[in-house]
């Protein structure tokens, strides 16, 4: 038993290092941010606050940033809807081909986003839509639906399916059933959705870089901006999108689990 | 369907294209919508391609490993050592990175590794080093982790989570030693988790442009990297879409291989 008590403390410690090397990037990154020196060392500098001055004044930074919004607001919704779809047609019907129609929605996500760009770009170029940011959006609810479906399948799967059934026997239509039985059991699931492919969306770079032209994102302004320098700017942009991203992962995850122990507590 | 015809439009209508036009000719700094082998025959030709290709599949190899490796203790003890809260909270806390701007965490590595960084200084104060990281393996391999260790460490966890514990319990009775125990049960039990997750590890270094770029240097252009240059410089899209026909194909091949082995030996145990 001694022996198991030490290898729990090596075992312990060795999942804080893991954690540590996981969380080292994002923590300095906050840390060098505010710190007065170009070129982040230890021991740091003054803090300072000038480099998010500088980002705050650089119009092409915050026209970015609106469009990066703009982006995966769109996408969020757009990608939720395909995989609401997905999960629902997926959970309710049975048909042939269904093997191939699932591969469809999920496969994307399996292929390296540096192929999904080149091939993005030049079907775009190609029937005459690239340079937009709605080329940037259709590629990224393509990119981010499986996560929406993903997550609302599984809470699809929670739900009794004679539910369904029984608001059709005491005489409610399809759509009636879809708006009050089904829309609002997957609602927290949906919310969920939506923030994580918000999240993917918003901090995805490759896809975007290629196929964006003029109407860069975030991630392609910081892409442009560390090629081949370093500057504390980016630590300061990239506070805001850990910011940004790790508020909506988080949401996702407690509207998700948070509505889950509900329903297992009661 | 309507699903269908967007997914049709926006992800099978672009790779199909793209396979089409590791086909089509450059006439003039312009394509022409051909079918020609010539990109096929060029590319294959090239000395650089093929050391690229397997530079690229070696370092995702070792990636893999690595990641599988170091993963697996942190698995190990969030599986079995640690409460159910814990491990809750543990892949709570794992799936933020994995969703976080993977590029911002790439630069703060460059910082943290460079000479003068963080990890030299304090290497430094017990009189080691300065140690060059960047532009060399160990840097990619630092890139490549932070990519998918998270991914890992969840997917590993995930699977020994899910095993009996009374197979277990039964293996130790009967005399089996620890070891032995992870070897012989816990391992084969983990079989198709273990594959999916190194499968999934494998994708995402062996695609991935960014840790090579920025952290390795890319003294050694991996494929992706290769696919960059050939796009963003000059008007070379068929030969780009060569690279990238023969990367699907590589990861397609392997993906099945392994999803078959995975559940083949699952079925015969």
């Amino acid at each position: 038993m001694k022996k198991d008590g030490l290898l729990n403390v090596v075992l312990g410690g060795y999942v804080v290092l893991v954690f540590l090397f996981i969380f080292a990037p994002i923590f300095f990154s906050i840390v060098f941010s505010f710190n007065s020196q170009r070129f982040p060392t230890i021991p740091l500098g003054e803090f300072s606050t000038e480099w998010y001055v500088k980002i705050l004044d650089d119009p092409d930074i915050l026209e970015a940033a609106l469009n990066s919004l703009i982006v995966s607001f769109s996408t969020a919704i757009l990608a939720t809807l395909l995989g609401f779809c997905t999960a629902y047609s997926d959970f309710r019907y049975n048909f042939r081909f269904k093997g191939p129609y699932l591969a469809l929605i999920l496969l994307p996500p399996t292929i390296p986003l540096i192929i999904m760009a080149l091939a993005m770009l030049a079907w775009f170029s190609k029937i005459g839509i690239s340079g937009q940011l709605w080329s940037i959006v259709f590629a990224h609810s393509v990119l981010t639906a499986p996560f929406a479906m993903a997550i609302i399948r599984l809470r699809l799967n929670q739900m009794d399916p004679d539910l369904e059934s029984a608001a059709w026997n005491l005489g409610g239509t399809e759509w009636a059933t879809m708006r009050h039985v089904i829309f609002p059991f997957c609602k927290p699931a949906i919310i969920s959705a939506m923030c994580l492919t918000a999240a993917v969306s918003f901090d995805e770079f490759a896809v975007s870089w290629f196929v964006s032209g003029l109407n860069k994102t975030i991630p392609v302004v910081i892409l442009e901006i560390v090629q081949g320098n370093i500057d504390p700017q980016v630590n300061a942009i990239g506070t805001f999108v850990f910011l940004i991203s790790i508020t909506l992962v988080v949401l996702a995850q407690v509207f998700f689990i948070g509505r889950q122990h509900k329903k297992s507590s009661s | 369907m309507p699903i269908i015809v967007w997914q049709l439009a926006f992800f099978v209508g672009p790779v199909l294209f793209m396979v089409a036009m590791s086909f089509f000719l450059v006439k003039n700094y312009r394509m022409t919508e051909a079918f020609e082998f010539v990109n096929w025959a060029k590319m294959f030709s090239k000395g650089y391609f093929w050391s690229s290709y397997w530079h690229t599949v070696w370092i995702a190899t070792i990636s893999t490993l690595c990641a599988m490796c170091l993963a697996f203790p942190a698995a190990f003890a969030l599986a079995f050592k640690a409460s159910e809260n814990t491990r809750r909270w543990a892949i709570f806390f794992l799936i933020i990175p994995f969703f976080t701007s993977y590029l911002v965490r790439t630069f703060s590595w460059f910082v943290i590794l460079s000479e003068s960084g963080v990890v030299n200084a304090i290497l430094g104060t017990v009189g080691l080093g300065p140690y060059t990281m960047l532009n060399t393996h160990i840097g990619t391999l630092v890139g490549y982790m932070t990519l998918t260790l998270p991914l890992v460490v969840i997917l590993q966890t995930v699977t020994m989570a899910n095993i009996d514990r009374t197979l277990i319990e039964a293996a130790r009775n009967l005399g089996c030693k620890p070891l032995a125990v992870i070897w012989r049960v816990i391992l084969p039990l983990s079989k198709a988790g273990f594959i999916i997750a190194a499968v999934f590890c494998f994708i995402l270094s062996f695609g991935d442009f960014v840790a090579p770029f920025y952290l390795g240097g890319s003294q050694e252009p991996t494929l992706p990297i290769l696919i960059l240059d050939t796009t963003k410089s000059g008007q070379q899209w068929p030969r780009a879409a060569v690279i990238a026909v023969v990367m699907m194909a590589t990861l397609f091949t392997l993906a099945f291989t392994a999803i078959a082995i995975a559940y083949r030996k699952r079925s015969t145990s």
